[in-house]
């Protein structure tokens, strides 16, 4: 609770607004009793004065000080909009939110209750409420509540609908908890946050509806006074003395300015909690840059053949993202070389940086991200310090990307066609009718079926598999000389992912394309693949020819090993325990010193503790960072490393 | 959700549409009945003698019995409720219960203005709004410009807390009073436009570029626009091809009702303006307690944002054709 | 523990012209104290199945009783008793774990629905529960959100077993996982299953993993059972052509480097 309100008092605009708001119920609580007689009491001397000194709003009909009036009126104008608000959000969060633990009947049946009372015109229910019950304040916030409703409702109807659904209500039914207990601790907790931030700022909307009505002439009657009815008074003088209209104005915005500053902030506060507020890249300095001694060999020296000119080289490429304390670096200092024509496979679990390395390659890291490498060329370019908008100009068709899930991946508005279309349109320069042939084609070589049909069609009349098919087609039809594949198979079953990647294989195999493929499954690697790279925690730790995975003892990384004998496979012995990884990755948001595996490694040391091992070549032909590989015969007592490597 | 649903060409697909078209618009019939009945049963049962309390607590007995006669009040309540529908039907929208004029009559002649009144701002909303929206949301993103963001939402908060009305009330003082630039009322000419639409739509407009913003953010995040970026289309492809399409349809899904409310706006702004339009009918009528005149006007502004909001909706399921919308709704 | 019988279940989805079966005449038995694991991929109603058994979906006909009590028609049954037939384990750790309550909170509620303990007794149960799934006593004041998958997952295995249920359908339950977790759990759910003689349906895609825990596995196809038996039996000899579509489907670690997929693609009739 504390650091809640510390975090929340740290934003001037949470400041601002409470001030603002402290001024109001001030004049709420003191003005009446101060100035209320002055206020309402009559003076024929001083009838409808323009402004002075003494009157810094000059006086109405009546000779009463419009200033006066103005700040008495606050603390019926608030009470009014925080009634009327407060009554609309307390029915409507019950007929919203109640449902959710009745199942999905009575969540349906309410729905379309609520969303024929929103059909309602707000206008129409004021007026109707006013000829019912004759105007006044009672009738306007009576109105003001009903409208109110509906739209309460909805938004709580559509939280709760998401804690409905959720699996830990259903786990608490199964529980047997009971239904009253089921909306107190777990549909009210997990939606009361947004539905607080709507109440504050519906109340600023209320005051302005409010004022509408008393201008109107249909909310306060005299004697009763509030800002609109004032507003309304004023405007009727506007040509005599236009401050009259302007000083209840005035009022009525600066309240409904600091209650939608006071939600805006309280919503903004609550975004921040749940992802941490980064930081702004000013505040941040400098993105950290990976450093190496100048002296150090470079690590891809021995990677392919040198004979061959390398197709993409990377060194020293580092990623940062602002932070809540400082700059996160999900990968550091990754250089890895890929030769044309090669397969190279990247695996890692979740947040190792595989997907995020590979995007900033093809120059797709999210806005916001800091990226620096020492080196980057592909194809003889040098990419190295060019933005990312200039590096893909550079880059063209010759990268194409595969991505991960198929369905968020595809423009959901477009036809897929035209998705595949536009490659040759903007490339190629080919008129519309070719490019659309070539679509079609790109989609009748991946195995669509009626190609021509399908590249009229929507993403979603597609099924997981096809939709990946057609991204493999668009990554394709621009004849790149390097696939970029970012866990292409994830989301499919075995069955379509087997055929999936027998598409990849053969796509490579005849146009003679490079590609990289990320992915957390080893095995699904282990059949693409030439190579592969092994991430953890933002570095690579082996680079090894894929042929030595289905020989674990003459794997040199202890959690490259760990990971090929960790998943069960059809060959798995069923009487032992599966091996495991203890403990878990560590936090990237924090500096590691050493190496980040040092912590869940049988075989560390205080060298492992202290230094960071950087990827060096190895015996077994790739590169492995490590103080104590694993695939010697005699154990490894050597730290200096130069010797071991070829 | 089965495999033959993928299947399915986009005949089907359009069939679905129609579907939708009429589903949608048989709710909105629904809404309107139930509104209509409402309406009736409300004024019918507001306290005490409408005719008597239109015409005057002096007015002579005999004129009041005449007129209830006139209007068919002393009929039983069903019969009064059937003949109402059927004189709906006929396009018949009642009478004034103190001139006993026909309300279409007053109608076809104000609504016009209303509606052009209405329909500028709304456009003007739309222009503006949401390429704002859009263009400072590509200057924010990945929490850059902080500056720009600040200032932005700080303006857009200020001007979104300025009712229209009171807009309406500074543009008169400040354009028509004291410098005499514009027409201060009335509907004379093109010139007597422009303040009345900016009072109707500014407020409206820094409410959906908020919320336009916040959509186009979201919508720069989505994984679509990461592909059409590994395309190397040009940025203002990637922008208005890709991005602008699925981010207008969440803006109007959580700013329809907004357009709604302008309507609603239309009445303030039009008293402020003396727009001769069914603003100001409605609103003397329900001060002077013309019941006859309140049932058909607001029926009529029932029906404008019914259809509004169906509009709305329609727009939204032709650029959004996923399945998730169209069987949802 | 108790025995499960499933008997010629139907799940109907949709209506009229647009209705289909997800699950198609099933008819299965959990023997006491052993796994039945159920495979296939997706759509092919294994999912459907474990929610109608935990009682969160209703079927359309068929039978489903656990030691002879009926678990479809419990209109009238102490919501209790019931919940002490059958609890589940969801798949995703992240969302099946209210994120307002600390885990000891979780645990306590499983516990206090069914018995009444005093807050000492409470205590202790949890964090025997917690010892029993392998998790420091200190994790039962945090919130989901400061515990990682693999924790939260064991979190939701202790809430599971605080209610001592006769019958635990775990769906999908590593699939979410990271690689080096999952194993840890499927080593956990073996040991606790060995400790206590549960008696478990065992979900999910995977076959390596259904092998590997389950003493006997039945396949699903499109809402049916198509084959039934022995869990490693079924993957070494698999009779039933889907079962051998499913199996040569896996990708292996022993094809690395042979471009096994361009045969593959070749028999695809791939050009």
């Amino acid at each position: 609770m504390t650091t809640r309100r510390s975090a929340l008092s740290r934003q001037p605009m949470a400041i601002i607004a409470v001030c603002m708001l402290g001024v109001l119920v001030l004049l709420a609580v003191f003005a009446p009793v101060v100035w209320g007689d002055k206020a309402v009491a009559a003076d024929p001397d001083s009838i409808a004065l323009p402004l002075s000194a003494e009157h810094l709003l000059g006086t109405d009909k009546l000779g009463r000080d419009i200033l006066l009036r103005t700040l008495v009126a606050t603390r019926l104008s608030l009470v009014m909009a925080i009634a009327a608000t407060l009554i609309g959000a307390c029915i409507g969060l019950l007929l919203g939110a109640m449902p959710a633990v009745f199942g999905a009947r009575a969540q349906r049946w309410f729905a379309s209750v609520v969303s024929t009372w929103l059909a309602f015109p707000v206008l129409l229910v004021a007026m109707l409420t006013v000829v019912l019950l004759g105007p006044g304040a009672t009738t306007a916030v009576v109105a003001l509540a009903l409208t109110m409703t509906p739209s309460f409702a909805r938004l709580a109807q559509t939280l709760s609908s998401r804690v409905g659904g959720s699996e830990f209500l259903a786990a608490a039914r199964m529980l047997g908890v009971s239904r009253r207990r089921q909306f107190t601790r777990y549909v009210l907790p997990n939606i009361a946050e947004p539905v607080i931030v709507n109440v504050t700022t519906s109340i600023g909307g209320g005051l302005l509806a409010l004022s509408s009505l008393s201008f109107l002439g249909v909310g306060v009657q005299p004697p009763d006074f509030d800002w609109g009815r004032l507003l309304s008074e004023g405007f009727g003088e506007v040509y005599n003395s236009p401050v009259a209209a302007i000083g209840p104005g005035v009022t009525v915005v600066f309240a409904g300015l600091a209650f939608s500053m006071l939600g805006e902030s309280l919503a903004a506060h609550l975004r921040n909690r749940e992802h941490g507020k980064a930081l702004s890249p000013r505040r941040l300095g400098p993105a950290p840059v990976a450093e190496r001694p100048a002296e150090t060999p470079s690590a891809t020296a021995t990677d392919c053949a040198e004979t061959i000119v390398p197709l993409l080289e990377v060194d020293g490429l580092s990623v940062s993202f602002p932070g809540p304390d400082g700059w996160i670096r999900p990968v550091q200092d990754v250089s890895f070389r890929i030769a044309p024509g090669e397969i190279v496979g990247v695996v890692g679990e979740s947040g190792s940086g595989k997907s995020v390395t590979m995007m900033s390659v093809a120059q797709l890291a999210p806005a916001g991200a800091a990226v620096t490498a020492r080196r980057l060329r592909f194809d003889g370019e040098d990419l190295t310090g060019l933005t990312p908008a200039a590096a893909g100009k550079v880059l063209g068709t010759r990268v194409g990307v595969v991505f991960q899930d198929s369905l968020t991946a595809l423009n959901p508005a477009l036809r897929v066609g035209t998705q595949l279309a536009e490659i040759p349109r903007v490339h190629g320069a080919v008129g519309r009718r070719q490019a659309h042939e070539m679509a079609v084609r790109a989609l009748d070589d991946v195995q669509i079926p009626d190609a021509a049909h399908r590249a009229q069609q929507f993403p979603h009349e597609f099924s997981g598999g096809m939709r990946q098919r057609a991204l493999i087609a668009m990554s394709q039809i621009g004849s790149p000389s390097l696939i970029i594949a970012d866990e292409p198979t994830t989301a499919l079953d075995v069955t379509v992912q087997r055929r999936v990647l027998a598409l990849l294989r053969r796509e490579c195999a005849e146009s003679g394309a490079a590609a990289i493929v990320v992915s957390h499954d080893v095995a699904v690697l282990a059949e693409l693949c030439q190579r592969v790279l092994v991430m953890y925690a933002g570095r690579v730790v082996e680079d090894v020819d894929i042929a030595l995975l289905a020989t674990p003892e003459r794997l040199a990384h202890p959690y490259t090993r760990a990971l090929t004998a960790s998943l069960p496979d059809l060959d798995t012995d069923r009487t032992t325990p599966l091996v495991t990884i203890p403990g878990e990755p560590p936090d990237l948001s924090r500096p590691i010193t050493g190496c980040a595996f040092a912590a869940r490694c049988a075989f560390a040391t205080e060298l492992c503790r202290t230094e960071t091992p950087v990827p060096v070549p190895h015996r077994h032909g790739g590169r492995v960072a490590c103080w104590h590989p694993q695939d010697a015969i005699a154990p490894d007592t050597t730290p200096g490393r130069e010797e071991v490597g070829a | 959700m089965t495999p033959s649903t993928s299947v399915s060409g986009s005949r089907r697909g359009g069939y679905r549409w129609l579907g939708f078209l009429l589903r949608r618009t048989g709710r909105m019939l629904v809404a309107m009945w139930v509104i209509i009945t409402v309406a009736f049963l409300v004024l019918r049962m507001a306290g005490g003698d409408p005719v008597r309390s239109a015409l005057g607590a002096t007015a002579d007995e005999s004129v009041v019995q005449a007129r209830r006669e006139m209007l068919g009040l002393n009929d039983p309540l069903i019969v009064q409720y059937f003949d109402y529908l059927a004189g709906l039907f006929r396009g018949d929208l009642g009478v004034s219960i103190i001139t006993g004029r026909s309300v279409t009559e007053l109608v076809s002649h104000r609504l016009p203005a209303t509606l052009e009144l209405a329909g500028i701002a709304f456009l003007v909303v739309l222009l503006v709004a949401v390429p704002v929206g859009l263009g400072i949301a590509i200057i924010t993103q990945g929490n850059g410009r902080r500056g720009v963001e600040t200032v932005f939402t700080g303006v857009t908060a200020f001007i979104a807390a300025i009712p229209e009305y009171l807009l309406g009330v500074v543009l008169v003082i400040v354009f028509a009073i004291t410098l005499h630039a514009f027409p201060v009322a009335g509907r004379t000419g093109p010139a007597s436009y422009l303040l009345p639409v900016i009072a109707l739509s500014v407020s409206a407009a820094a409410s959906i570029s908020r919320i336009a913003r916040i959509e186009a953010l979201q919508t720069l995040k989505d994984d679509y626009v990461r592909t059409a970026r590994s395309k190397r289309l040009p940025a203002w492809m990637v922008y208005f091809r890709h991005a602008l399409p699925n981010m207008l349809t969440a803006t109007l899904t959580i700013g329809g009702t907004l357009l709604g409310a302008m309507i609603a706006g239309s009445v303030l702004v039009e008293q402020v303006f003396n727009w001769p339009g069914l603003g100001m009918a409605f609103v003397g009528a329900i001060t002077t307690k013309d019941y006859g005149i309140v049932q058909g006007l607001a029926l009529v502004y029932a029906a404008i944002i019914l259809v509004v909001n169906l509009l709305v909706d329609l727009v939204l399921s032709l650029l959004d054709r996923r399945t998730s919308l169209l069987e949802t709704s | 523990m108790a025995e499960l019988v499933i008997d010629d279940l139907v799940v109907t989805f949709g209506h009229r012209q647009r209705a289909f079966n997800a699950v198609d005449g099933v008819s299965l038995t959990v023997p006491h104290g052993t796994i039945v694991g159920l495979v296939g991929e997706s759509g092919s109603g294994k999912s459907t199945v474990a929610r109608t058994v935990a009682g969160l979906q209703r079927a359309t006909s068929g039978r489903i009783t656990l030691d002879g009590d009926d678990l479809l028609h419990t209109r009238g049954v102490d919501r209790r008793h019931r919940a002490q037939g059958v609890q589940m384990i969801f798949q995703d750790p992240y969302s099946s774990l209210n994120p307002r309550m600390t885990v000891g909170e979780t645990i306590e509620e499983a516990l206090t629905t069914h018995r009444d303990l005093n807050a000492k007794q409470r205590a202790a149960s949890v964090r025997e529960l917690l010892e029993l799934v392998r998790l420091k006593p200190a994790v039962a004041g945090q919130y989901p959100s400061q515990i990682s998958g693999g924790m939260r997952q064991r979190v939701a295995i202790a809430r599971c077993l605080a209610v001592r249920p006769r019958l635990i359908v775990a769906d999908e339950i590593t699939s979410a996982l990271d690689a080096s977790v999952q194993g840890a759990v499927l080593n956990l759910i073996r040991d606790l299953q060995r400790e206590l003689e549960l008696s478990m349906i065992f979900i999910t895609h995977n076959l390596a993993a259904v092998r590997y825990i389950a003493d006997t596995t039945a396949v699903m196809s499109r809402g049916r059972v198509v084959e039934y038996g022995d869990a490693e039996e079924i993957v070494a000899n698999p009779r039933h052509p889907y079962t051998q579509a499913l199996v040569s489907a896996i990708p292996r670690i022993e094809n690395a480097g042979t471009d096994h997929l361009l045969r593959l693609a070749d028999e695809d009739g791939l050009r």
